[in-house]
C-alpha cells in the first residue's frame, strides 16, 4: 500500500465515521433519557434522506402523510387518556401539536414542491418531516411504557424499526435514491481531493457536537434532560416531565439522523432499508462508549468509520464481518470491567 | 384552621401487604407536623404517596383541592416539595445547577429570589457551588436536598428522615433550618426516627406503628406521653417533661 492510498482511506473513514459519531451521539442520548435504546434511528436517517431526494425531484413524500396520521392518533390519545380532566388548554396544546402542526408540514410540502424548489427549502421540509414523526412515534410507543423494563421498551424498539422500515418501503419503493449535494465545490490538497459535501459532512458533525454540548451545558432544558438521565425520581420530584424529556430527547435524535442521512445522500445511493445498517454502526460506537460517554463514542465512531475504509478496500467481501466484529472485543472487556448490576426498578 | 394538606383514611399497599392502613392527617398553613414511629411503621411510604410515587386509596387534598390523580409533576406545580429519604440527587451535577433546576418550574426572576432565599439559609452551599453533588458530605447533600425543594418555593415541604445518618452537630443545624422555614410561610411534614429533635420543633405530632397513628395531638403533650417517652425518647416516665 502507498500513502495516497492509506490518506484516501483514512479521509474516506473520517467522513463516514462523523456520520457514525452523530448517530451514536444521538443514541447515547436517548438512551441515558428515555432508556430506549433507539433501532428506528436508521429509518430516521432513511426517512430523512429519501424525502429530501424525493423532493428535490419535486415529488411529495408519503412521509408527510404519516407525520399527519401518526399525529391523529397522538391527539386520539391524548384525548383517551385525558378523559377524566378535559382541560380546554390542554386539549388546545395537543390539536396545536399532533394536528395543526403536521397539517402545516402536509400543507406546505404541497405548496413548496416543485422541481425548481432551492435545496435549503427541501432540507427544511425532510427535517420537518421525521421531527414530527419522531415526536409521534414516542407518544404512540414509548410515552405509554415510559415505566417499563428496558428490554420492553428495546423490544417496542424493534417493532417500531420493521414497521417503519416497510412504511419506508411504501413511500420510497425498492429502488434506490440519490439527491442533490449541498454544495458542488471542491479542491485539492497535495493528492487529496476535498469535495464540498465532505466538508459540509465535517461542518455539521462538529457544528452539532459544539451545539449539543452547549444545549446540555448551559440552557435549563439541557440540564433538565442531563438531569433525567442521572436520576428520573430526582427530575420528576422538581417538576421536570418525563414525557417533556422524552419527546425533546427523540426530537433531537430524529433532526440529527435526518441530517446525517441529507448529507450522505448525495454521496450514496440509499435504499429504504440501508438506515438500519447505517444506524447499527453508530450503535456499535455507541456501544463502545457503554451507552453513557458522548466522547468515547465520537471517537469509537472514527474507529468504526476507518476500520469499514479499510475492510472494504483489503476484504470488500467481510466489509460488515469486519465492522460488527469490533464490538465483541468490547463487550468481553465491558463485561469482566463492570460489576453484575440489577436494573434500577423504576 | 385551614388545612393546607388533607389526607383522610388513606390506605397503601405494596402489592398484597398494606403498608399504611386508614390514616388520616392534616397539616395547617404555617406548621410543622411531625411523624414519628419506628423503622418501618409506614412513615415514609405514607409521604411517598402524599407525593405521587405511590399510588394510595383514599382521599388526598391540598389546599381544598382533591390532588389523588395528580402526577408527581403536577403535585410540584401545585406546591408540594419533597425531599426523600435518599435525596435522589443530581449526583454528576454541581451544586448550582442543582438548585437551578429546584426551580425548573418558577419563572426566571423568581428563581433569582429562590437562589438567595436558599444561599441565605445554608451559605455552605454557596461556598460549594461549584462542586459535584456527588461529592458533598452527607450534611451537605442533606443541606442541597432541602435547598433543591426550597427553590421551586413551595407552600408545602416534606422531609424523609432528614437527620439519618448525619452527625449530632449537623442534625442540630437542620432542625434549627426548618423550625426558620415556619417563619418565612412554609409548612412542613416532618417523618423522622429521632424523634426527640423532631418534637422539639414540630407543632403537632403523630405517632405511627405498624401502618396505623396510634397517637396524636400537640408536639408538647406527645413528648409528655409515658409511652412515647419511654418507646422514642429514650428514657423512663419519671425523665419525661
Amino acid at each position: 500500500m502507498n500513502t495516497t492510498i492509506m490518506l484516501f482511506l483514512i479521509q474516506d473513514g473520517i467522513t463516514n465515521g462523523a456520520i457514525y459519531a452523530l448517530l451514536g451521539l444521538a443514541l447515547v442520548l436517548v438512551f441515558a433519557v428515555t432508556r430506549v435504546i433507539l433501532i428506528p434511528q436508521g429509518e430516521f436517517v432513511t426517512f430523512g434522506a429519501l424525502s429530501y431526494a424525493m423532493l428535490c425531484t419535486g415529488t411529495v413524500p408519503g412521509t408527510v402523510w404519516l407525520a399527519l396520521a401518526m399525529g391523529a392518533v397522538a391527539f386520539v390519545l391524548d384525548l383517551f387518556t385525558a378523559r377524566r380532566a378535559l382541560h380546554l388548554n390542554r386539549i388546545g396544546r395537543s390539536f396545536a401539536l399532533n394536528l395543526v402542526f403536521p397539517a402545516a408540514i402536509v400543507a406546505a410540502t404541497y405548496l413548496l414542491a416543485g422541481p425548481k424548489t432551492p435545496i435549503a427549502v427541501n432540507i427544511v421540509l425532510a427535517l420537518l418531516t421525521v421531527a414530527a414523526i419522531a415526536l409521534y412515534l414516542y407518544r404512540l410507543a414509548f410515552q405509554p411504557l415510559a415505566h417499563t423494563s428496558v428490554l420492553v421498551l428495546l423490544i417496542a424498539s424493534v417493532g417500531c424499526h420493521l414497521a417503519l422500515q416497510g412504511l419506508g418501503l411504501v413511500f420510497f419503493g425498492a429502488e434506490g435514491l440519490r439527491g442533490p449535494p449541498i454544495s458542488t465545490a471542491a479542491f485539492t490538497v497535495g493528492t487529496l481531493r476535498f469535495t464540498g459535501q465532505s466538508i459540509a459532512v465535517y461542518a455539521v458533525t462538529i457544528a452539532f457536537i459544539i451545539a449539543l454540548w452547549l444545549f446540555f451545558g448551559t440552557t435549563l432544558m439541557g440540564k433538565a434532560l442531563r438531569a433525567t438521565a442521572v436520576n428520573r425520581l430526582g427530575a420528576r420530584l422538581v417538576g421536570i416531565r418525563t414525557t417533556l424529556s422524552g419527546q425533546i430527547a427523540f426530537l433531537l435524535a430524529s433532526v440529527i439522523g435526518a441530517i446525517s442521512g441529507i448529507l450522505i445522500v448525495p454521496i450514496t445511493t440509499l435504499y429504504y432499508d440501508t438506515g438500519f445498517l447505517i444506524g447499527l454502526k453508530g450503535f456499535i460506537a455507541a456501544i463502545i462508549g457503554g451507552l453513557v460517554s458522548y466522547p468515547l463514542t465520537a471517537v469509537a465512531a472514527l474507529v468504526v468509520g476507518c476500520v469499514e475504509a479499510f475492510s472494504s478496500f483489503y476484504a470488500s467481501n467481510f466489509k460488515e464481518v469486519i465492522v460488527f466484529t469490533l464490538i465483541i472485543p468490547v463487550l468481553v472487556l465491558r463485561s469482566l470491567a463492570a460489576p453484575a448490576v440489577e436494573e434500577e426498578g423504576d | 384552621m385551614s388545612a393546607l394538606l388533607e389526607i383522610s383514611d388513606v390506605h397503601i399497599s405494596y402489592g398484597k401487604v398494606e403498608a399504611v392502613r386508614g390514616v388520616s392527617l392534616a397539616v395547617a398553613d404555617n406548621e410543622i407536623v411531625a411523624i414519628i414511629g419506628a423503622n418501618g411503621a409506614g412513615k415514609s411510604t405514607l409521604l411517598n404517596a402524599a407525593m405521587g410515587i405511590l399510588p394510595l386509596k383514599g382521599h388526598i387534598a391540598f389546599a381544598s383541592e382533591n390532588i389523588a390523580r395528580l402526577q408527581i409533576e403536577d403535585r410540584v406545580a401545585l406546591g408540594i416539595s419533597l425531599v426523600p429519604e435518599r435525596r435522589e440527587l443530581f449526583a454528576t451535577m454541581n451544586v448550582e445547577d442543582n438548585l437551578q433546576l429546584g426551580a425548573f418550574r418558577i419563572p426566571r426572576a423568581a428563581a433569582a429570589q429562590s437562589f438567595e432565599r436558599v444561599y441565605a439559609l445554608f451559605p455552605r452551599l454557596k461556598e460549594r457551588r461549584k462542586q459535584l453533588a456527588g461529592t458533598l458530605s452527607g450534611g451537605e447533600q442533606q443541606m442541597l436536598a432541602m435547598g433543591r425543594a426550597l427553590m421551586g418555593a413551595p407552600r408545602l415541604l416534606m422531609l424523609d428522615e432528614p437527620s439519618l445518618g448525619l452527625a449530632p452537630i449537623i442534625v442540630a443545624d437542620i432542625f434549627r433550618t426548618i423550625a426558620e422555614l415556619r417563619a418565612s410561610g412554609v409548612s412542613v411534614l416532618l417523618v423522622e426516627q429521632n424523634a426527640q429533635a423532631a418534637l422539639k420543633i414540630a407543632g403537632r405530632a403523630y405517632v405511627m406503628e405498624l401502618g396505623e397513628f396510634v397517637l396524636s395531638g400537640p408536639a408538647a403533650e406527645i413528648a409528655a406521653n409515658d409511652r412515647v417517652a419511654a418507646s422514642y425518647l429514650g428514657f423512663q416516665s419519671e425523665g419525661a417533661t
